[in-house]
């Protein structure tokens, strides 16, 4: 029987810049595939992955949002948010394109920690 | 569990060591390797808020420190300097490691 852990995704940079974002979640889905318990914590740039309404067509790269919609089939249903990270970027949690969890900053660290394994993506 | 932050971006050309500080907690070690080990020079900005912490345990990689020309009476007195083998030991003794570029 393969070890069931707790992985946690750490997305801390905008979706667009290159292919990162896209790499993370090719990361994300093949972890989920083998059985692993998937947790996802968005940080600084990273809330804009989430953020609705985006067209990334218009400058050559391709749309992440079908991934993340795919998270549920995979069952990956724990996305946590850090308040702090939205509100300074002028978003809010009802404009993401999922629901998510909200986390404040004096949480993570305790959240981090807690965790088998941590990616920083 | 403590957790190994391991900060590679240049202090003032990145937020990484700011977004970093932001989320430590108390036992948990920073790393400070490539352009990050800038923030070990003692008359930097970036140094004055590593002060903030003093319970928490600072390294930056000899050899990232020696290809920056940055010498040990430029350092911070609260950083320990280590070599590679040094990296491999924190990153067994802290079972999570987070890096921040």
């Amino acid at each position: 029987m393969p070890v069931r852990k707790n992985f946690l995704f750490v997305l801390r940079h905008p979706p667009h810049g290159g292919i990162q974002a896209q790499e993370t979640l090719d990361f994300v889905l093949t972890t989920a595939a083998f059985d692993q318990t998937v947790r996802l914590l968005f940080l600084d740039d990273g809330v804009f992955q989430l953020k609705h309404g985006q067209r990334p067509e218009a400058i050559g790269f391709k749309h992440i949002a079908p991934i993340f919609g795919a998270l549920q089939l995979y069952d990956i249903e724990e996305l946590w948010v850090e308040e702090e990270s939205l509100r300074e970027r002028g978003l809010t949690a009802e404009g993401l394109i999922l629901p998510v969890r909200l986390l404040s900053r004096r949480q993570v660290a305790a959240f981090i920690s807690t965790q088998d394994i941590v990616v920083s993506c | 569990m403590p957790v190994l932050h391991v900060v590679s971006g240049s202090p003032q050309g990145s937020h990484a060591l700011a977004h970093c500080l932001a989320r430590v907690q108390e036992g948990d070690a920073l790393l400070l390797s490539e352009n990050g080990v800038y923030a070990a020079l003692v008359d930097s900005a970036a140094c004055r808020s590593l002060n903030v912490f003093p319970r928490l345990s600072v390294y930056a990689l000899t050899p990232d420190l020696e290809a920056r020309g940055i010498a040990f009476d430029e350092l911070w007195p609260g950083v320990e300097r280590i070599d590679y083998e040094g990296f491999v030991d924190l990153a067994v003794r802290y079972p999570i490691s987070l890096s921040w570029f």
